[in-house]
């Protein structure tokens, strides 16, 4: 059975169909690129499969480990082993970032049937997280990405997927915002998280992020459907011609 | 021919002037009583006040209070057991407390410990001293033609009277527990008076609370008295039983170089208005004024603020928050006043309402009234719900719905009990605001 199952998705937002029937399936271990203009419908993708509410499926059906996905809420999601790592972190004023990790960790553990974390357990997680991504303890000490740099909450990003070990990580637009050497810290964390049985989709406008994510797969989406997939050397065939061929061809 | 128009009474009015009656009969005679007779003059005056007073637009008393409960009589054993147990929202912090119960004081269950520097009395030992009538004066010109501060002048006989010595740094924090003992539903009137002298530092809580379901009035007020440079964390916190009617009134004169922070804290009651009447009298004070109310049901919460800065160089920051759930309404109310001398005056008030409901209200009037031309002054005012968006980002970490929304709450009214300077008050408050989150249906 293969890890995630996206067969004929189509949806709707504000009455505008944005998916007309995309085709994906990612088996675990694997990372899939999907490239594209923008408008393709790339972030929708992202938020339909996190379970964002206001996107109206009307047909199709998305499976986790052959199990309806889009039947459950957002945090049911989670439980699951889905994680969205976003485009743009939102700043949680008031909400202390353990407090945050920690609710989030123990929550899901629960929907698991898993004894909560012990402090000490929980302490020293999130310390190696943060070491690996240069993540400082003032960072760990404010309010959840209030007063963060692009980087930072980027980073701040990758340590919450490393602490809550998903299945299926969906990277939307990880590199928009990044300097090269934030891109390489986010990179490097991701691809410490890559393991045989984590499959990744890294959604991204450009090539960059992939000479440093190299992914198995890319496939180009375009008005709403995969018009073209292959191997990595397509991103470059890509960055070198731009999307304007695939734009035609969907159309 | 001019004829006097006469106001109709109303059923509680007409009550309240029987009431006050019995009282006046039983209380002996001399300076308070004239006082008293006239308090109660200028409430018939007026009457129970209506939406048409501006004060009172979005509390209309006449018509929220129907009836006048009975005086509540003098604590019997079981009510003071009763007592014994109240004020438990602090039981993590060391405090003196003096315990009120049905609106007289009880000796017996009360710290008897003398506090250096510190004297207590009850106002009812002291009239019986024939002392008391300092208590009775209106510090704050404001509020002495404010309908419920002259009811609260004619009817109360009991409530604190505390004087720190200057320069006294007066531990533990002093506890004025006020409760309402039983399934009957009386009135209690009380009356506290509190001069903190120059230098001297104390920290006073007040917290309100009986049984649900009990249709208990409760008309309390507290006139604090801010030396120069001293230095008062005032704390009042309301856990009034849900059929309650409370009506509060905070009235302070600020001395030059003062702290003055007050925090009211209103969980509970079916009707709540917490008044505050203050004024700087002396320069460079500093003044941290706050609230937050957590109301669901039908119930509804008013704080109305007066802020007189009188006199020029004083700071004071105004943050009030209100969470409301089901049909509850929150008011704020909030007016401050910068004299022509009152130059370097900086005063800036906030009010932020989260509906969490459809058919919840928030009223908010922020008014400035300014005649110095070199002063800063601000005001914002915001209403509205949670935000969804950062909604979504907690539960797409797998922190369910409910979980997320109390995560959001709490950190909504988490800035304003920030301005709590007492830690574990301020840990207290947040513990019962989780507990009102954890209540949510």
């Amino acid at each position: 059975m293969s890890l995630l199952e996206i067969k004929n998705l189509q949806v709707v937002v504000d009455n505008r169909q944005i998916l007309n029937g995309l085709n994906l399936t990612v088996n675990a271990g694997e990372v899939h690129a999907i490239m594209g203009p923008n408008g393709a419908g790339k972030s929708t993708l992202a938020h339909v499969l996190s379970g964002k509410s206001g996107y109206q499926v009307i047909g199709g059906e998305v499976l986790l480990d052959g199990e309806d996905l889009l039947a459950l809420e957002a945090d049911e999601r989670a439980a699951k082993g889905v994680f969205l790592a976003f485009q743009y972190p939102l700043e949680i004023p008031g909400v202390a970032t353990m407090t945050f990790l920690r609710t989030a960790m123990n929550a899901q553990r629960k929907k698991r049937g898993e004894p909560e974390l012990s402090t000490p357990d929980f302490m020293k997680r999130v310390r190696e997280g943060a070491a690996k991504l240069g993540i400082s303890q003032d960072m760990l000490r404010r309010a959840v990405n209030v007063g963060f740099s692009g980087g930072e909450k980027k980073r701040n990003e990758v340590l919450q997927m490393a602490l809550l070990e998903p299945k299926l990580c969906v990277l939307d637009e990880t590199d928009s915002g990044l300097d090269i050497d934030a891109l390489k810290i986010v990179a490097n964390g991701v691809n410490y998280m890559r393991s045989p049985e984590r499959g990744m989709i890294v959604i991204t406008h450009y090539q960059r992020l992939l000479d440093y994510i190299v992914p198995d797969f890319v496939h180009v989406l375009s008005k709403g459907r995969i018009v073209k997939s292959g191997g990595k050397e397509l991103a470059l065939e890509l960055e070198a011609k731009g999307y304007a061929a695939y734009q035609d061809e969907a159309a | 021919m001019n004829a006097e128009i006469k106001p109709l009474r109303t059923a509680a009015e007409t009550a309240l002037a029987t009431e006050f009656a019995a009282r006046r009969a039983a209380l002996p005679a001399g300076k308070i009583a004239k006082e008293r007779d006239a308090a109660f003059a200028r409430f018939e005056r007026s009457g129970l006040p209506t939406r048409r007073v501006e004060q009172w637009k979005y509390t209309d008393l006449r018509a929220l209070m129907r009836e006048a409960k009975p005086l509540a009589p003098a604590p019997d054993d079981k009510a003071k057991a009763r007592g014994k147990d109240a004020g438990k929202i602090l039981s993590g912090v060391a405090t003196h407390r003096l315990v009120f119960v049905d609106g007289a004081f009880v000796p017996e269950i009360s710290d008897q410990t003398a506090l250096s520097g510190v004297r207590i009395y009850s106002l009812a030992s002291e009239i019986e001293r024939g002392n008391g009538a300092g208590a009775f004066t209106v510090a704050v010109k404001d509020a002495f033609d404010d309908p419920v501060v002259s009811l609260n002048n004619a009817m109360a006989v009991d409530g604190a009277v505390i004087q720190i010595a200057a320069r006294t740094i007066a531990e533990p924090p002093i506890h004025l527990v006020f409760v309402h003992s039983g399934e009957e539903a009386t009135s209690a009137y009380t009356r506290s008076r509190v001069v903190v002298e120059n230098g001297a530092q104390v920290t006073l809580i007040e917290s309100h609370e009986g049984p649900d379901g009990v249709d208990y009035q409760v008309n309390n007020a507290l006139a604090l008295f801010v030396g120069d440079r001293a230095s008062v964390n005032h704390v009042k916190i309301n856990g009034e039983g849900s059929a309650s009617l409370h009506v509060a009134t905070l009235t302070a004169t600020v001395g030059e170089g003062a702290v003055l922070r007050s925090f009211a804290f209103t969980r509970g009651g079916a009707v709540t208005r917490n008044q505050i009447f203050m004024t700087c009298n002396g320069k460079n004070a500093e003044l941290a004024i706050g609230g937050a109310n957590l109301l669901r049901g039908r119930e509804h919460a008013d704080t109305t603020l007066v802020l007189d800065h009188a006199v020029g160089g004083c700071t004071s920051r105004e943050v009030f928050k209100s969470v409301l759930d089901d049909e509850s309404r929150g008011v704020f109310q909030g007016k401050i006043v910068v004299r022509p001398d009152a130059q370097k005056t900086d005063a800036r008030m906030m009010m932020r309402a989260l509906l969490l409901s459809d058919d919840a209200e928030a009223d908010h009037k922020p008014e400035l009234e300014i005649f110095a031309d070199d002063v800063q002054c601000g005001h914002g005012s915001t209403a509205g719900a949670l935000d969804e968006n950062l909604k979504f980002y907690l539960m797409a970490r797998g922190i369910p719905d409910a979980e997320a929304e109390a995560l959001l709450i709490q950190a909504f009214i988490g800035d304003a009990l920030d301005t709590v300077a007492h830690e574990g008050v301020r840990d207290a408050l947040m513990f019962a605001a989780l507990r009102w989150l954890g209540e949510r249906k």
